[in-house]
């Protein structure tokens, strides 16, 4: 099986540990990862912004990068939904019927924990975290992807976590991608109410299988000197008692949230 | 749809600041919404064959909207052979003609009205004012709303924004002006409230002649008339004056009784959390010696033909009015039903206005964007419209219709930018390296705590991510040699 990891721009630009994260915990399962070049961005900002048109080169892009794999991993709920959900309609939206049939048989594409469980059938990956984390399921790897309680499982797997249920868990965070910015205010109210219920588990880390919606969770927590740090689902699930414990490392380098991440790279980078 | 109702409303994110900071209106809310999702949670999941009730409630639907010119003229047949008169209104200056006109017919200067969401898109109320004719609300929290001097702020509960001790206030300070005032000494206590309203409504209900009423349901094959309500006042609208005028939209009618049973069981539980409704009203046209002599069903248009005619926007007039997507929204919950400029609010109003009334307001062009895009609207709606996918499409209409405008914004610079960049993967390396660097210039204890332009509406609130010193690309190439090979130099 030809697998190909697509870790999606926003991860590649600003979070590269999970994509680090996401090889190594595959790896450590027996699969062979390939990381196709030329891949950017799926479309998705263009795309849920109305640039529909934009998105069409993108959508091209995507297919013909991913092409003649078996299957495409991401570690991103919300991009593994744009690929699924609307692509379809961007090609349909292009009238070029060549990129409808080459959406057609692209080759499926995964949010990582589904490809964990379903595809490779595992919930035990052998990760060691012993930390207190709490998990927020992003919208659309819960009602556009249907991931379920698969993250949870994974999670629950996971030998020395204390892990804690997150009140209103299921209600939206306020990133919503643009929203962001062009709702700013209702957006914050929605993270505020986020944030409090986060800190209302008393966990250190926030956990998420979408680096969008922590990035913005994250954000908060770090203006308020919470002390709380984000941590995508693979970087949590790639740890082990002697490989990369992340949160261990970012604790000891005493900053939060992207901050640690960074941190945590400099330590690492050979 | 009204141009009275919410006039000059400014754009959602403007109109939602003054909201956010109201904490009286966000405590309202979260109880409201709060209590209402759990009840409408218990009501759904007792019901095994939710999923298949759903799907037939969008399915027939579907199915009626696409044959709806034979419908109506068959609604429309069995009305008139029942003894009811059906008007036909292209939009909200007729319908209100035609209503004014049916009133002043009878000679009659009051109506009494039960709650009827189109007579307040068509602004109804302000044109009969003008006519000299006083229209009194008496759904009760259509009543609080008018009494308040207010507009409403949700489909199922008017004044969801509102507080008992608000309410309380209310009474006491305008039921005069109307009617039977409020008993001196009224408490909050919600019992002593009903029964003020009670009173004051009494009054009204056995005084009027002439009744407005909205409709839930119009069913084609017996020419009937559903209205469906929790407080009985309008069972007393629809039966105690002598003449009745039914204003509703185009698209309220299903084909037949057994259709009807499909929308009794999602409706009820969807909307308040009921298993069946209290007050379900139906009649058909006229019956000798008993409710009123005259029946007028006007309906409405407004938009609805233009709606239909779009292959994806067309689904919301699938929408039953049961406000189960307001309750669960999260922007809803937080802004409330004011910020949407719009007689229909929260995620459904986002979708219906900017149909019916067209984008050529800034406020109707920004309410495809006033949406995380979470989707917990779709999973709730009992008819099934796919809100997210209404908001992309009125999204890509907004975008198109700026297309044309001379001078780009600089939204769609910066988008254009995003294109090429991210079309061209060198760019991208290149454009990361740079980022990388810069912030690092700028970012203080591996935080960026300020950036420029509209990047400040991110970090007026929140953190942003220092680029990383070497992107997840750049670390493959690096440490993965042998897969390295050239980026495609395809462009867009």
């Amino acid at each position: 099986m030809r697998i190909a990891l697509f870790i999606t721009c926003l991860n590649d630009t600003l979070f590269p540990a999970t994509g680090r994260a996401v090889v190594t915990l595959l790896e450590r399962l027996g699969c062979r990862v390939e990381f196709p070049q030329g891949q950017t961005c799926c479309g998705q900002m263009h795309f849920n912004t109305g640039y529909q048109r934009d998105c069409v080169p993108l959508v091209r892009r995507f297919t013909e990068v991913f092409a003649g794999y078996d299957a495409v991993v991401t570690p991103s709920g919300s991009c593994a939904g744009m690929v699924r959900e609307q692509y379809g309609r961007v090609a349909e939206l292009s009238g070029d019927a060549r990129l409808s049939t080459a959406v057609q048989e692209a080759p499926p594409v995964y949010e990582l924990s589904e490809f964990l469980v379903d595809v490779l059938g595992v919930t035990d990956v052998g990760a060691y975290f012993p930390h207190r984390v709490t998990y927020h399921p992003t919208c659309h790897s819960l009602r556009m992807l249907g991931v379920g309680d698969r993250p949870l499982a994974l999670l629950r797997a996971v030998r020395g976590i204390d892990l804690v249920e997150l009140g209103a868990a299921q209600q939206c965070c306020g990133f919503g991608g643009t929203f962001a910015l062009k709702n700013a205010d209702t957006s914050v109210a929605m993270c505020t109410d986020k944030v409090r219920h986060v800190l209302d588990t008393g966990a250190d880390v926030l956990c998420a299988g979408d680096n969008s919606c922590l990035m913005h969770i994250g954000g908060t927590l770090s203006r308020l000197r919470t002390g709380v740090r984000v941590m995508h689902l693979a970087e949590i699930l790639a740890s082990t008692e002697t490989g990369p414990d992340h949160a261990a490392a970012a604790a000891s380098a005493g900053v939060t949230g992207p901050a640690a991440r960074r941190a945590v790279e400099r330590t690492k980078t050979p | 749809m009204s141009d009275t109702t919410f006039l000059g409303m400014p754009a959602f994110p403007v109109a939602a600041r003054d909201a956010l900071r109201d904490s009286q209106l966000r405590g309202n809310l979260a109880r409201a919404t709060g209590t209402i999702r759990t009840r409408r949670a218990a009501a759904v999941g007792e019901q095994d064959d939710w999923e298949e009730l759903r799907e037939a409630g969008r399915a027939l639907k579907e199915r009626t909207l696409r044959h709806l010119d034979r419908y109506l003229l068959q609604l429309e047949e069995k009305v008139t052979a029942a003894g009811g008169q059906v008007h036909w209104a292209r939009d909200a200056e007729e319908a209100r003609r035609i209503v004014v006109q049916l009133v002043q017919d009878t000679g009659e200067r009051e109506v009494v009205k039960v709650k009827s969401m189109v007579t307040q898109e068509i602004g109804l109320n302000e044109a009969l004012a003008e006519a000299g004719i006083d229209a009194y609300e008496t759904d009760l929290a259509e009543l609080i709303v008018q009494l308040g001097h207010d507009q409403p702020s949700h489909i199922l509960v008017p004044a969801i924004h509102r507080n008992r001790a608000e309410i309380r206030e209310i009474f006491l300070r305008s039921m005069g002006e109307y009617g039977t005032p409020a008993p001196a000494g009224l408490d909050d206590d919600p019992r002593r409230l009903a029964e003020a309203a009670r009173r004051h409504l009494r009054e009204k209900f056995l005084r009027a002649k002439v009744a407005v009423s909205g409709v839930n349901f119009l069913v084609a094959e017996t020419g009937t008339a559903v209205v469906v309500e929790s407080e009985g006042n309008g069972r007393m609208c629809l039966t105690l004056p002598e003449t009745l005028i039914s204003v509703t939209g185009i698209e309220k009618v299903v084909p037949t009784w057994q259709d009807l049973e499909v929308y009794l069981q999602l409706l009820p539980r969807s909307s308040t959390g009921e298993r069946m409704n209290p007050y379900t009203s139906t009649w058909t046209g006229t019956t000798a010696e008993d409710g009123p002599r005259t029946f007028h069903l006007v309906l409405v248009d407004g938009g609805r033909t233009d709606t239909l005619a779009d292959p994806v926007g067309r689904q919301v007039l699938n929408c039953i009015r049961c406000s189960a997507c307001l309750n669960v929204c999260p922007v809803y919950e937080r802004v409330g039903g004011h910020t949407y400029g719009s007689v229909y609010p929260g995620p459904i109003g986002a979708v219906l206005s900017p149909q019916l009334r067209g984008t050529d307001s800034e406020a109707d062009r920004s309410l495809p964007f006033a949406s995380s895009l979470c989707g917990a609207c779709y999973e709730v709606c009992p008819v099934k419209i796919d809100i997210p996918r209404v908001l992309l499409h009125l999204r890509a209409r907004v975008v198109e219709q700026e297309r044309e405008r001379r001078l780009p914004k600089p939204e769609r610079l910066a988008m254009t930018a995003a294109r090429w960049v991210l079309t061209r993967p060198s760019w991208l390396s290149a454009a990361q390296r740079a980022g990388g660097l810069g912030s690092r210039l700028v970012a203080r204890r591996g935080r960026l705590g300020r950036l420029p332009g509209p990047l400040s509406r991110w970090t007026d609130t929140r953190d942003a991510p220092v680029p990383a010193a070497e992107s997840f690309s750049a670390w493959w190439r690096r440490t993965h040699p042998e897969t390295r090979r050239p980026a495609r130099r395809r462009q867009s």
